[in-house]
Formats: C-alpha cells, structure tokens, sequence
C-alpha cells in the first residue's frame, strides 16, 4: 500500500505546506493553494460552482503539477460528469486513459437498501483508496459526499464514518476538497466543517441589479494568513478564475522607455516622445470630441512597433469600431489579422463591475499585451462612482505590476469646469490626462485639445486644434488673441486678415522710411546754412572785440598823458562824475 | 478463514416455489459485523431458501474491484442479483423479519 505521510509528519509543525490548485488567482489569494495532504471544505448553495472548483482542482493538479487525482462524485455519473464539463474545456476522458484521473460514481438509492443491524460504510474507504492506488493520486475530490445523508438513517455511524473518513485522507497525505451544500444559516447544511478545521473555502452566487456576481471567501485557513475579503471569480470556457488581491502595494517597477502616441503632434506635446511605457493615460472629452480616435491611432501605433495591445470596446462592436476608424486613414483590421491587436467587446451591462474587471484580467494574460486600451471607461459606471473608482484603481494597479500601458478614455457630459470636476475622482490615477473638448464659435464646433497632467515630462500647456482627416490626426495649434481662442474657419479668417495687415504695415514702413531720410535731408541743408550763418557772425564779433581793445588801449594812453600833464593841481578841486564839486577833505560831514 | 471469501453452495436449480434466489455478499476482512452477518445469512437461507439459492461472498479487501459495480457503499452489505429487481440489505442481517421482508421471501404484508 503506497502511503504518502508528508502532508502530517512531523516535520511540518513549523510551516502549513500548500499544495497549489493552478485555479488561477486562488493561489494568490490563499497564498499558495490548499493545505497539503488535508482537506478542504468548499460549500455553498446550488450552482455556486463547487464542482466546478473541485474538478479544476484536480485537472489542474494532473496536467500541471504532475499530480493524479481521483474524482469521487455521488451527484453526478461518471458519463455526465464528463459531458458537463467538456464545454469548459476540461477532457476527463483523455485524463483518465492517460491514469491521470479517476473519476469513481458512488450511487445512493435509498430506495433498494434496506436496513438491517449493523454497518459501517466501509466499502466507501476500499472504493476510495482501490482508485487512489490504482492511479497513484496525490488529489482527491469528494463531490458531494454529504449525499450519504439521504441515503443511511444512522446519522450517528454517518457522522463518525465522515470524521474517519477525513482522518483517513489526511493520514494518507491526501490533498482533499470536499463539496458541502450549503445549510440554513450555517457554512453546510450537515455541518461538515466541524471535522475539517484546516479550511473552509466559501462560494456565493448573488444576483443585485440582474446582474449575477460569484464570490469567493476564504472563511477559515488554520495555521495560514489569507485574504478575508470576499473576492469576485468566474467560470467560463477556461474553467474558474478568480479575481486576484486588492492588496496591492505601490511599488510596482518604472520604466523611463517613451512609446509614441500615435499622433505626432501630441507626441510634441509631451517632449517629443509620447507617453511612458506602463502609465495610465485618460483622456476624457465630450461625446464625439476624439476620444476613441486618439485611442484607435494608439492602438495602430502599439501594433506598429511590433507590440501587442489589447482594445476592449464597451460602446461599439469591432467590425463597426474597424470601419469608422478607417474613415480616418487607420486600418484596425489589419492588425487583427496579423495578431497583435485583440479587439473585444461586450456591452457594460453584460455583467457587474468585478466581472468586467476579471474579464480584462483574463484577456490580459492570454493576450500577454504592452498597451490596454479601455474605450470607454465610464460606461462601466453603473454604480456607484466609488465601486468604479476602487475598480479603476485595481486595474491600474494590476497593469502597472505588468509594465503595461492602460489608456482610457471617458466620456464626460457637463461643459468646461464640470467635466474636470467629475473626473477628480480618477485623477489621481493617472499619469497622463489628455482633455479633449469642443469649442462652439461662429456656427461650427470644433476639437481642441491640451494636455491637463502629465506626470513626469514638461508637458506643453498649449491648446491645439484637433483636425482629423483621411490622413489621420493633426492638432494644429490655434488662434491665441484678444482673450479668445479662435478654431476652424475662425482661426483661418483671422490668420488672412492677419496677413493683408501685416503687408499694409509694411508698405507704410516703407512710405515712412522715405518721409524720414527727405527730412533728414532737409534737416541737414538746415544745419549747413545755420552753421555758415553762425560762422559769419562768429567773424563779425571778433573783428568789432578786436577794434573795442584797440581803441581802449588808445584811450588808457591819452589818459596817462593827462595826467602827468595836470601833477600840479593834485589837491585842488575834484570835478566828480556828477560834476559836483567836492571839498577834497571834508567829505561830506 | 481466508478460505471463506467465496462459498458457492448448494444446488443452482428451481426450489418448489419456482423461484431462484442468486445472493452476494459484501463484507470487508473478518470484523465481527461481517461474520455475524454471514452467520445470519446462512441461518435464513437455511431456514427459508431451501438449497434453492447461490450465495457468493466477497471480500473487498482482496477483491476492491467488485465494489463499483454493485455500488457497495456499507460494509457488510447483502444483495440479491435475481430475482430482478436487485435489492440490497445493509446490516449485520440480525433482524430477520426485515431480511426476508428485503429479500422478499414472505410477502410485503409484513414489511414496515
């Protein structure tokens, strides 16, 4: 008898061992799968997925981790089973003929068994362990081994059959899932979680707003730290997935790499060279301001330089999305075919939030793209503004661990400060928030668009015109005058009224120059003339000066010879110059 | 005792009433259960078969195989293969009046 002891040896106090389930996210969640070798309670109410989990579990565990697993059903037979579960893409049958799987039927028919005396379920223990040894398996899978209930009346010996039958798989370093339905206000209806105290994993399928939600909860982990939260998961063609952890941290890796946005004046705008690779862009703008077009020119552009990127449409199908685009020179098609672009497209209201979320999860890592575009991201808002912001926040985060640039586009309703007003919400988001909006002016509406935020780059502040023709996008810059922002025909009648102005000016300049060197021509004739006139008069006054000093001279001469002809009369009377006579002495005492 | 896992006995022809019991019985090694039960059994069959049965018993834990197909879920558990439809009686087979009653050998006035 092949016994595997390592789920309980004694070497294991110190650590719970996990063995991976490759559900994708629950091993996130749960940090490393179910305890090892022991088992697993998963309940919940009809349809919750419980079988589902259990047979991903143990398909999973045999193609990937290379552990075979027995499948003991008492629901379901063998044949269903199988058929049930191919529409998920799970091929039991192959498993089986491969010893990778043994699915085993345990049928009750309370009907044809009469009891009489005394019995154990024994022949339950040699059936399990007769297709655990027959495969060798290290996984066991009881759905939904409750069903014995209905068919044995000796609840007592049921209970303590159940009690073995845990101890059993345990002893046999089993790794177990056991299915319980769920019971009127607690996790089982038979109360099987009192035998299994490891974990106790809780499945929920809630319709709000008809809209239908599975959750999962890990209600009881021994020995173990898990996430408590209730988490979102999905069952589609590729089996269960669940939503991975809201406990995101903020370290995710940087990249200094520019990728183009397709659009080379906007690459302009942002230095030249586009945006981050693996930051979060908005932009957001009223209906039919450009937005899916930005977004369709990104796309191209990622697809051009070799890369995948993923577009989710939540407002067009793709073959409409693909025509329209092509009215402005971008073939989407083109790059469908050649696989890097994957186009989807659901309507918002297909399911809940969380759902959307673990849908573009899910297509994020099959499609492995470098760029997410999310078109648009505000018909996602059909609850509240905080659900679609905490959903919001997950993506992002959940991208940026991924290195992958997320662009979105929303629309707004209001006008000019409303708009940015209710989008403060996810600002704080984003790297880069472009802002697209329509400037009514004259009889025509036309595009503008700036650049709000841009984390990390001198970013221009300019607001330009968006054009979008055959031959894609141009934003032009406008018309910045007199307090207004002129666009369109606006802007062109105002740039040729600009030109004839400016031509007359310079014919004036011209006329002007003219005017001024005749004048200055004149001026200068002016100043000759002043100038011979002044040098006249110059030579005139120095002649009178020079006869002045030279009578003076004459005179002062004349004097002096009076004088020494009159020495004698010295003292006598004095003619003063009133011609008064004075007394020499006397004065005028 | 291990010769005990299969006792095939008595003639397999018609008894008086026509009828033709084929029996198995399930039981897991020697537990006390198993062999009260086929002490029980031997007992009836004895009393009310009157040679006119085949009585195979099979012991699981050499032959786990053969739980799958008579869908063996209580140890030790009777079955009786013919006449059709196949009954089961789970038990150590002590209370007699419900084994007749299950192998249907006194009527079905009699069962509760």
């Amino acid at each position: 008898m092949r016994k595997n002891r390592n789920g309980n040896s004694a070497s294991n106090v110190a650590r719970l061992e996990k063995a991976l389930t490759g559900i994708v996210g629950f091993d996130e969640i749960s940090k490393g799968g179910v305890p090892k070798g022991r088992p697993t309670i998963v309940c919940g109410g009809p349809g919750c997925g419980k079988t589902m989990f259990g047979l991903e579990f143990l398909v999973r565990g045999a193609t990937q981790h290379n552990e075979p697993g027995v499948l003991m059903t008492f629901e379901e037979t063998s044949e269903e089973m199988s058929k049930n579960v191919a529409s998920l893409g799970f091929d039991l049958k192959t498993l089986a003929a491969r010893k990778k799987l043994v699915l085993e039927y345990v049928r009750i028919e309370p009907s044809e068994i009469q009891e009489t005396g005394e019995y154990d379920l024994e022949g339950l223990f040699i059936r399990l362990q007769h297709a655990v040894e027959s495969i060798g398996a290290k996984r066991v899978v009881l759905d939904t081994v409750e069903a014995i209930f209905s068919g044995f009346s000796n609840t007592g010996m049921l209970r303590a059959e159940i009690r073995r039958l845990f101890r059993w798989v345990k002893d046999r370093g089993l790794t177990t899932i056991v299915t319980a339905e769920k019971g009127d206000g607690t996790l089982t209806r038979y109360g099987l979680e009192e035998y299994v105290s490891d974990c106790v994993i809780f499945l929920d399928h809630r319709v709000t707003d008809q809209i239908s939600t599975r959750r999962l909860r890990v209600v009881k982990y021994r020995g173990s730290s898990h996430v408590a939260d209730e988490v979102p998961f999905l069952i589609d063609e590729r089996g269960f997935s669940v939503m991975p952890s809201t406990s995101m941290r903020l370290n995710h890796p940087v990249s200094n790499e520019r990728v183009s946005t397709g659009v080379k004046d906007l690459d302009d705008m942002l230095e030249g060279k586009g945006f981050y690779r693996g930051s979060s862009i908005l932009v957001s703008g009223t209906a039919g301001s450009g937005k899916s077009s930005l977004a369709a020119l990104f796309a191209q552009q990622t697809c051009r330089d070799g890369k995948r990127c993923l577009y989710v449409a939540l407002e067009e199908s793709p073959a409409q999305a693909t025509r329209n685009m092509k009215s402005i020179g971008i073939d989407l098609g083109k790059q469908v075919k050649r696989g890097l672009l994957r186009f989807e497209a659901w309507r918002p209201t297909e399911s809940g939030l969380e759902m959307h979320l673990l849908q573009i999860h899910k297509l994020v890592e099959q499609h492995k793209p470098a760029v997410v575009i999310i078109d648009p991201i505000t018909n996602l808002l059909l609850g509240s503004k905080n659900e679609l912001h905490s959903m919001l926040m997950r993506l992002i985060d959940y991208l940026k661990t991924q290195e992958i640039t997320g662009f979105f586009t929303a629309l707004t309703s209001g006008r000019n400060k409303e708009i940015e007003e209710t989008d403060v919400g996810i600002s704080s988001l984003i790297d880069t928030w472009l802002f697209a909006r329509d400037v009514e002016l004259n009889g025509e509406r036309n595009r503008c668009i700036y650049v709000l935020k841009s984390r990390g780059m001198a970013h221009s502040n300019q607001v330009r015109e968006f054009v979008m023709s055959k031959n894609g996008i141009r934003l032009l810059p406008v018309y910045v005058g007199s307090g207004t922002v002129l666009t369109g025909s606006a802007r062109l009648s105002q740039e040729a009224r600009e030109r004839a102005e400016s031509m007359l000016r310079q014919q004036t300049k011209e006329e002007q120059r003219r005017v001024l060197a005749g004048k200055r021509k004149a001026l200068e004739a002016q100043i000759a003339a002043m100038r011979s006139e002044f040098a006249q008069e110059e030579a005139r006054v120095a002649l009178v000066t020079q006869q002045e000093e030279r009578r003076e001279r004459e005179s002062s001469h004349d004097m002096l010879e009076m004088g020494s002809y009159r020495a004698g009369a010295r003292h006598g009377k004095v003619v003063g110059p009133n011609g008064r006579i004075t007394q020499g002495d006397g004065g005028q005492a | 005792m291990k010769a005990k896992t299969r006792t095939t006995s008595k003639r397999a022809s018609a008894n008086g009433n026509g009828r033709y019991v084929e029996l198995r019985l399930y039981v897991a090694g020697q537990t006390p259960k198993s062999l009260a039960a086929l002490a029980n059994l031997k007992k009836i069959c004895a009393e009310h078969l009157d040679g006119q049965y085949k009585l195979h018993v099979i012991d699981l834990l050499k032959t786990p195989q053969l739980a799958h197909n008579d869908q063996i879920l209580a140890i030790p558990t009777l079955v009786r293969k013919l006449p059709e439809p196949i009954r089961k009686i789970i038990g150590d087979l002590s209370d007699r009046n419900r084994v007749l009653v299950g192998l249907n050998l006194r009527g079905t006035a009699g069962a509760k």
